[in-house]
């Protein structure tokens, strides 16, 4: 059975219709690539399955429930965690303190308002691991608006990754990174998936990116879906060409 | 990266960092500071009902400014919860009893549970709607006091009645200024303590998170609106504990007590002495009062003179006057 399953959604802003006919499951352990030109609806798309906000047409089935018009925060709760285009941390934070409060929201403490040494300890060891994975960790005692524009990025996927997503949507994660940051981040995302076996949806303009580490990839173009398949059957396809070739020129 | 005074940091909610001794040393000088006031205060020509009224107002915009520096909400009613405490404590005294600390009791509730109760429609909304509605919900107590005459005093204020007398060694002990600094100064350090536990918790820091970045917050499963809400009922109790206490000095209340000008000054105490630190409302509170007790024995105009120390303080120490020296002694 499909982790996230799509039928015939579709989403309008007044008379934009931004998305339509959209049909997709992305299996459990996938990592999706999403692409296309700009305003094509990528975003729209994240914003429609975590919840941001509905859409105006189709549904969303998610482990097999409909989720279709669910909250932030109760697709949150069935697992469902994002990352946004324009990074949304924690800014005048430590990134220490940026992880805190994702993991003391993950372990349900956040309405606390005490803390014991051990729980604090609990925590504070929890965050440590988080810094590790994402590799983080010389910058703990960093104030995450001093940081460079990839390490926030990196911060951000350690403050999802509290929550035990199983299903990360990730839009563009390496944009505006450097050819390191963007290495790094790469290499992450496929850790996150190889290793931990958390599905993955991911937004990315970079072909290279997106044809070393994705599994399967969907094209989107002026909000409908143009293709989908694997590397070779996306290079290869005429219409993605099409497209890409028209918007570069 | 913490001053002697100012232990907080700009940034966040108190946490251990490094300055963790220097940190305790500023607590324990601040903590011998206040006990000796009615010592050393009228050397400096000062007179002890002063210090009572910097700690009150120091209390309520410490209270306020949970909400505004600490969760980020800018409330424009938290006069209302301070009214509502010095009416519940005249009323209470007047025609209830004779406890000082049940008339005290009452007056926190009664403010408190107000805030707990109207604070929830207010985080309805963000931003400047929401200051909107805690004006509209502040005035609306205002307006009540005025009209309801027969109870409390409309515009002239609710008086005729005084602080208790104490049981004492065979006659009853009268409670003068020293005793209501005390009084005033041992509400002010629970207060300042529970604040400082909350701040240091999970809800202290997801109270900064919803300052920092709430839609980042929303996204990781947090309903925002409920901890605005409960930071608003904390906040709501310590503004009505410190109107209670005000009408205890006073023995009067006022209903401009629980106008949105009362309202402003405890924002321009929390601002001038710097929102994002733990003690910045208590530095602004010694400004705002010391200001206005020396100009307005000089001119009636001191607002303006208060008007002119906050745009200048606001244009020369935008992290306030503690934010200011906090970072003198940082980096
Ligand atoms: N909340 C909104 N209200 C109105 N129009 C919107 C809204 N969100 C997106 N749109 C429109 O929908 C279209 C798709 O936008 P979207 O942000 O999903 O594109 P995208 O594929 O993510 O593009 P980019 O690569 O630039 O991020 C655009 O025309 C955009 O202007
Ligand atoms: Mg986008």
């Amino acid at each position: 059975m499909s982790l996230l399953v799509l039928n015939d959604v579709g989403r309008r802003f007044g008379a934009l219709q931004a998305l339509s006919g959209i049909s997709l499951s992305v299996e459990a352990g996938e990592l999706r690539a999403i692409i296309g030109p700009n305003g094509a609806g990528k975003t729209t798309l994240f914003n429609l399955i975590s919840g941001y906000f509905p859409p105006t047409d189709g549904s969303i089935v998610f482990g097999g429930e409909p989720i279709t018009a669910g909250t932030p925060t109760a697709l949150v709760k069935r697992g469902i965690i994002r990352t946004f285009q324009i990074t949304e941390i924690f800014l005048s934070l430590t990134v220490r303190e940026n992880l805190r409060v994702a993991v003391e929201t993950a372990m349900g403490l956040n309405l606390r308002p005490w803390i014991s040494a051990a729980v604090r300890t609990v925590v504070m060891n929890q965050v440590e691991n988080l810094a590790e994975i994402v590799r983080i960790t010389a910058k703990l005692d960093r104030v995450a608006g001093e940081l460079s524009h990839g390490d926030q990025r990196v911060v951000e996927i350690g403050i999802v990754l509290a929550k035990s997503p199983k299903l990360l949507l990730l839009d563009e994660p390496t944009a505006g990174m450097g050819d390191e940051e963007t290495h790094h981040m790469t290499d992450l995302i496929r850790r996150l998936n190889k290793d931990q076996g958390i599905t993955m949806l991911f937004v990315e303009h970079d072909m290279a990116i997106v044809f070393g580490i994705a599994d399967r990839i969907t094209v989107l173009d002026n909000g409908r879906m143009l293709a989908e398949g694997n590397a070779t059957e996306i290079a290869a396809n005429p219409r993605v060409q099409a497209a890409y070739l028209g918007h570069a020129a | 990266m913490s001053t002697d005074l100012a232990t907080e940091t700009a940034r966040t909610a108190p946490q251990a960092r490094t300055g963790m001794s220097r940190r305790t040393i500023g607590n324990v000088v601040l903590g011998v500071v206040l006990l000796t006031v009615p010592l050393w205060l009228p050397l400096v020509g000062g007179y002890t009902d002063l210090a009572s009224r910097v700690l009150i107002y120091a209390l309520a915009a410490m209270g306020l400014n949970l909400l505004l520096g600490f969760t980020g909400g800018l409330s424009f009613g938290h006069a209302a919860y301070f009214g509502l405490g010095a009416y519940g404590v005249g009323l209470m005294l007047k025609y209830e009893t004779h406890s000082l600390f049940l008339a005290l009791g009452v007056g926190t509730l009664v403010g408190g549970l107000a805030a707990t109760l109207l604070g929830p429609i207010a985080v309805r909304r963000r931003g400047i709607y929401f200051s909107m509605i805690t004006i509209a919900i502040g005035q609306m107590f205002y307006f009540i006091a005025i009209r309801w005459n027969t109870l409390t005093g409309g515009y002239d204020g609710l008086s005729g009645f005084a602080r208790p007398k104490f049981a004492g060694p065979g006659h009853l002990l009268s409670m003068g200024p020293t005793g209501m600094y005390y009084l005033v100064l041992a509400a002010f350090a629970i207060a300042a303590l529970l604040l400082w536990i909350v701040l240091n918790a999970p809800l202290g820091h997801a109270f900064v998170a919803i300052r920092e970045n709430h839609k980042r917050l929303t996204f990781l499963g947090v309903s925002t609106q409920r901890y605005i809400a409960i930071s608003f009922a904390i906040s709501g109790f310590i503004a009505a504990l410190a109107g209670g206490l005000n009408a205890l000095l006073d023995g009067f209340a006022s209903p401009n007590l629980l106008n949105y000008s009362m309202s402003g000054d405890f924002l321009i105490i929390a601002v001038l002495g710097g929102m994002r630190n733990f003690y910045g409302p208590l530095a602004g509170a010694v400004i705002f009062v010391l200001v206005r007790d020396y100009v307005s024995s000089v001119t009636d105009n001191w607002m303006s003179v208060i008007g002119l120390v906050f745009v200048v303080s606001v244009i020369f120490f935008p992290m306030g006057v503690l934010g200011f020296f906090n970072r003198k002694s940082g980096s």
